[in-house]
């Protein structure tokens, strides 16, 4: 079983850094994981992305024409890269930023997370991408959640200010999860 | 053994520290950074010298130096760099210095783009620098070849007193993936070829990176040839998967290498019968994987690279000596070579019989 995951937003957005908490919950499940980043020449603003995948086999090429999951913070992302999602696939979109009215697809199951305005409500733009990456795992199942929360908050307690947030953007996310698959 | 999930550029650079490497000086360029970066933490902690130096000229010809006084030593760098650094690689091998030169290939020419690719398979197995001369070059197909190859080719510098080449695609620097760091080894004595002075020891040592005379020079080059010849019977490293009963074999190293494995597992679970040639090194290049193959079973020999025209077809031609054809599926840019491509091409292939 191979799944493939896609990551895009702007550069600054933090798209790395839910790519490759994704990456590091996954390899403490014991389950085979790439992660493998791509951006421009831009620090800022150019767009970034990166794609994780996932298998019980050894991993051939680290990234799939076809998603399973398409994570989008931004809308030149959602315009992009739509049209690989799988029959059946999940699109969860960054709603503060991305308008989803143009979407005409009904095979795929859309998931909206209006991460930067929850985020600016916990405290900090900063952290819409946890919010987000939180929203996922809930949403994949692939590693218990609570263990998913402590790998995550050890990989973010280099700045440990920011903890008590991330902890709750991690909440958050998971909340939204749920709620939509109800 | 544990395992840890790491980015390419900093397990590599890691690995280089288990292995006795004590001194690294490099210049900026993506997408290599990462080893910089590591290096510039990790090696004062082990009592090592990390220098950024004022270009990549400046940074060879400290490894040359650091090499000559009997340190074990590296440089990093990204295809334009590694141009760059070739005059200094050219003397390292003239002076016959251990060292180690990884370069994370991009696309090229020129400035190309700063995405991965495999441009410099030529530059990388053949001509890194003027003047003739050889390396083992490694060309690592995941994360954990790339570590083990790292750990490896500081032992082959030091056995054969050679830099060796470690050449992964931007890919390979780029990726995380689990891997299992090698332990570390003692630090060697400083050895007695090197040029540290008299000390106690009560001779000096030179060293040059050419002869004194065209006997002296000749001398020198049939050595190292005698040298480069025992490599291509005894160091080569190919990986070959499924090829005992394919009818259809890629060719290709590196992240193409891992590409091709999975499209061969497709196309086997479709009935199609095909296998890979996968060159570890390419320098000593695996031509007898590709002289052995049974040419009244092999239809195709398809080469899979990222680079435009393919380079590492001209190897593949002198393995195969004209007895099987050979088509191509290439990308270039920065464009990672797609699955489906590879699987389309083999089953027209396999359509026309």
């Amino acid at each position: 079983m191979r799944t493939s995951l896609l990551v895009a937003g702007f550069g600054g957005q933090g798209i790395m850094m839910i790519g490759k908490l994704i990456g590091e919950c996954v390899f403490e499940e014991g389950i085979n994981v790439t992660f493998l980043p791509f951006y421009g020449p831009e620090q800022r603003g150019g767009t970034a992305s990166c794609t994780v995948i996932q298998s019980d086999k050894p991993i051939g090429s680290p990234v799939s024409e076809e998603l399973d999951v398409l994570c989008v913070m931004n809308q030149p992302s959602l315009e992009k890269f739509l049209g690989r999602i799988k029959q059946g696939g999940v699109l969860i979109t960054n709603s503060s930023l991305v308008d989803i009215h143009s979407v005409e697809r009904k095979d795929i199951k859309i998931i909206e997370v209006d991460a930067d305005r929850l985020a600016y409500q916990i405290g900090s733009k900063k952290i819409a991408n946890i919010i987000i990456f939180a929203a996922y795992m809930a949403i994949a199942k692939t590693v218990p959640i609570e263990k998913v929360k402590a790998i995550a908050l050890t990989k973010l307690g280099k700045k440990p200010e920011l903890v008590p947030m991330n902890r709750a953007a991690f909440d958050a996310g998971v909340q939204i999860a749920i709620a939509s698959q109800c | 053994m544990e395992q840890i999930f790491m980015k390419g550029c900093e397990a590599i650079a890691e690995t280089a520290i288990r292995a006795g490497c004590r001194f690294f000086a490099g210049y900026p360029i993506t997408p290599q950074n990462e080893m910089p970066e590591y290096m510039s933490r990790a090696l004062p902690r082990v009592g090592g010298t990390f220098v950024q130096g004022e270009s990549e000229v400046a940074s060879v010809n400290m490894v040359y130096g650091a090499a000559a006084a009997g340190t074990l030593a590296m440089t990093s760098s990204s295809s334009p760099g590694i141009s760059l650094k070739s005059e200094g690689i050219s003397h390292l091998a003239g002076a016959r210095l251990p060292s180690l030169i990884v370069n994370v290939m991009r696309a090229g020419p020129g400035m190309g783009t700063i995405q991965p690719a495999q441009n410099d398979y030529f530059q990388a197995s053949k001509a890194s620098g003027h003047g003739g001369f050889r390396t083992i070059t490694f060309v690592p197909g995941t994360l954990q070849e790339a570590v083990d190859l790292t750990y490896l080719a500081f032992e082959y510098a030091v056995r054969d007193h050679n830099p060796v080449i470690l050449a992964p695609d931007g890919f390979i620097g780029a990726i995380m993936e689990p891997v299992t760091l090698p332990d570390f080894k003692e630090i060697p004595e400083t050895p007695d070829w090197a040029a540290i002075g008299y000390g106690k020891r009560g001779h000096i040592n030179l060293i040059k990176s050419g002869g004194a005379t065209e006997a002296e020079q000749q001398e020198i080059n049939e050595s190292a040839a005698k040298l480069y010849e025992r490599w291509t019977r005894e160091d080569v490293m190919v990986e070959a998967y499924h090829t005992e009963d394919a009818e259809y074999v890629f060719a290709a190293y590196g992240t193409s290498g891992r590409i091709c494995k999975s499209a061969v597992d497709e196309l086997r679970d479709r009935g199609i019968k095909a296998g890979l040639i996968r060159p570890i090194t390419i320098s000593p290049f695996p031509y007898n994987a590709f002289k052995n193959l049974d040419d009244t079973r092999v239809k195709y020999i398809i080469d899979v690279e990222m680079a435009i025209p393919a380079q590492m077809i001209e190897d593949v031609k002198m393995g195969v000596e004209g007895k099987i054809p050979i088509e191509t599926v290439l990308s270039s840019g920065g464009n990672i070579i797609r699955t489906s491509d590879i699987i389309q091409k083999t089953e027209a292939l396999v359509k026309e019989g």
